[in-house]
């Protein structure tokens, strides 16, 4: 393949990985509810950052190795970090509800 | 007088630039305005990962490959920081 088509590909890859990160912020703004952002804010911006740095590296094939690195480390502990997240929220609330059962009822 | 070189770059790049700005004044206004502290911890975690893909991007446009060492490390310690928030948000140990 010609370096001209790689180029145009690679910054292509840029260009969707920002754009799913764009998006992915404004759901974060946009959504209503705690777990519907956590949702998009969490999912969206992972296949965008992966993209972005599939983008770097087709710019830079020597990084390849680090980029790799640094994606699977995003692709291995976001999920757990949101998880932890919602799962942080939920004992809360369950918690909040305990405290309080004989006001709410 | 120019402190940095930077190479000419082209359409689609400047676009995905804004793009990525614009993603971090939305995380900073859900940072601003989030009714709980839940959607806090949730705006610094999504700045952690943009954080991490930018310095990437600074990686590329500077052509200096030490920055991807400094982008790993955004990435551990925006990992540890919310899981430090997580565990705060509980109150204590659990």
């Amino acid at each position: 393949m010609n370096i001209f088509q790689i180029d145009i590909i690679a910054d292509l890859m840029l260009l969707i990985g920002s754009a799913f990160i764009f998006l992915g912020a404004l759901g974060l703004l946009r959504m209503p509810d705690f777990y519907s952002r956590i949702q998009a804010g969490t999912k969206a911006v992972t296949l965008g950052a992966v993209a972005l740095l599939i983008g770097v590296a087709l710019h830079q094939p020597l990084w390849s190795s680090k980029l790799l690195l640094i994606a699977l480390f995003i692709l291995m502990t976001n999920p757990i970090g949101s998880s932890t997240l919602a799962r942080a929220f939920m004992y809360k609330n369950k918690m909040h509800k305990k405290k309080y059962k004989d006001i709410n009822s | 007088m120019q402190i940095v070189q930077i190479d000419a770059i082209s359409t689609m790049q400047f676009i995905s630039l804004l793009l990525v700005g614009g993603a971090v004044l939305l995380t900073l206004l859900r940072f601003l305005i989030g009714p709980t502290g839940a959607d806090r911890v949730v705006a610094t975690d999504v700045a952690g990962v943009i954080a991490t893909v930018s310095v990437a991007l600074a990686a590329l446009f500077f052509g200096s490959a030490l920055y991807l060492d400094l982008a790993l490390l955004f990435g551990v310690l925006s990992f540890v920081g919310v899981i430090a928030l997580a565990r705060t948000m509980l109150g204590g140990r659990r």
